[in-house]
């Protein structure tokens, strides 16, 4: 078996196993959502035309809830240390992190979504699209995670410094991926906002992984 | 295969504060070099800067192969390197069967080699637990089991043996024996003396 098989694996293992981080996540988009109309009214008319940016908030922020056991625990118990001296790059080890981040996060995730945004009076046309949008998306919230995560490696009250370091970096996204479903409810195409939300993930895809190597090895000195 | 290790010159620091100046250090095949000194005085780090997690001040390590040709030192490191540390990167959360999978096959196991950790560290009983229910000497002993089923060359081993008794440290011992007399390269650093024969070098002493 692969080391890539291996380690993307194990990654797999620990987001589900020991309190089911994913089904957390989840937990807490459907409150969050939940929340709003209870807060705002209920009334579809005040709801549906902020439908598609409170669920891409509400997504956001519940990319953020797992992303500090993504290095920290590795570095506090000396996994870090093995992963490094590994068969593949520390860069390489960023790249499979985030990618397993996305499966056990992003994935769930991007289902419960159009339901949340169902649920805030979206239009149930708008589903597929919500979905592929909160999958794309969510590629862009693990790599960008998961390099906040390594930047806060070592600080004290490290989940709440990815949090800051981690949000601004969501505001492309989050403008992207809700501006393509307000379009598309406003009956305009949505597909010119889609790419430069596929752009965005790219751009973290490519800049996450050297990037947080550095921090970690950084860390680990 | 790494057939000798060679620290020149070696300056480390941590922070502000210098752990020792100019330590050379050659390791060839089939030796193994006992670091000794006080608390603090750098064993640990030095053995991090010859896994690469610690940039050395000035100085240089280097790895060689049996034709004195020099290793790219992230290849010697990704393929012929394992550390054993204070912390041994286990998850409490995991059972011990799992994390020995994982280490084993993310360092490169050989066929049957898990099996042959399992049997020569008396993992079998323990296989199904999960690790935080291990005490530290079994924990040591997985973590050990790593060492046995991914063979690599040189063994960088910081206190390997302090929470083993006395029958687990004879029977590291005889693997440490083995791996030695198979061309392998360990350098420990400890307080008590290793169970095999080792060359002492004071760490503290270079300051």
């Amino acid at each position: 078996m692969s080391a890539v098989v291996i380690l993307f694996r194990r990654e797999l293992a620990l987001a589900w196993g020991g309190g089911g981080g994913p089904l957390l996540a989840c937990g807490f988009f459907v409150c969050l959502t939940t929340i709003v109309p209870l807060a705002a009214g209920g009334d579809l008319a005040t709801l549906r035309p902020v439908a598609a940016g409170v669920a891409w908030l509400a997504l956001a922020l519940a990319s953020l809830l797992s992303l500090e056991r993504l290095f920290e625990r590795d570095l506090e118990d000396g996994a870090l240390d093995l992963l490094a001296l590994g068969p593949l790059s520390l860069e390489a080890v960023v790249a499979i992190k985030a990618a397993a981040q996305w499966l056990a996060t992003g994935l769930p995730l991007a289902l419960a979504a159009p339901i949340a945004a169902l649920a805030l009076g979206q239009s149930i046309d708008l589903a597929p699209l919500t979905m592929l949008a909160a999958l794309i998306g969510g590629l862009g919230f693990a790599f960008t995670g998961a390099l906040g995560a390594a930047l806060a490696l070592g600080a004290k009250r490290g989940g709440l410094l990815i949090a800051i370091v981690v949000l601004p970096l969501f505001i492309p996204p989050v403008v992207f991926g809700a501006g393509a479903l307000t379009r598309a409810a406003e009956g305009l195409s949505p597909w010119p906002a889609m790419a430069l939300l596929t752009a965005y993930v790219l751009f973290a895809a490519v800049i996450a992984p050297p990037a947080g190597a550095a921090a970690i090895r950084g860390a680990q000195g | 295969m790494i057939h000798s290790l060679s620290l020149a010159s070696l300056t480390l620091a941590r922070g502000e504060r210098t752990l020792f100046r100019d330590l050379s250090l050659t390791l060839n095949a089939g030796e193994a070099v006992a670091l000794t000194g006080a608390n603090g005085a750098g064993k640990t780090s030095l053995l991090r800067a010859v896994a690469g997690f610690i940039r050395p001040e000035t100085g240089e390590v280097a790895f060689h192969d049996a034709d004195a040709n020099a290793i790219d030192p992230t290849e010697a490191r990704a393929r012929q390197v394992h550390m054993l540390g204070h912390l041994e990167g286990l998850k409490g959360a995991r059972t011990a069967r799992e994390e020995l999978a994982f280490q084993a096959g993310w360092l490169g196991q050989v066929h049957g080699g898990v099996d042959e950790a399992v049997q020569t560290l008396g993992l079998r009983p323990l296989l199904d637990l999960e690790v935080r229910k291990l005490s530290a000497g079994q924990r040591r002993r997985l973590a050990l089991a790593r060492l046995i089923a991914a063979p690599r060359a040189l063994w960088l081993l910081d206190e390997p043996l302090s929470p083993l008794d006395a029958r687990w440290r004879e029977a590291v011992g005889a693997l440490m024996t083995r791996h030695l007399d198979g061309g392998g390269l360990i350098l420990a650093a400890v307080h008590d003396p290793l169970p095999i024969p080792a060359r002492s070098v004071d760490v503290g002493a270079a300051r």
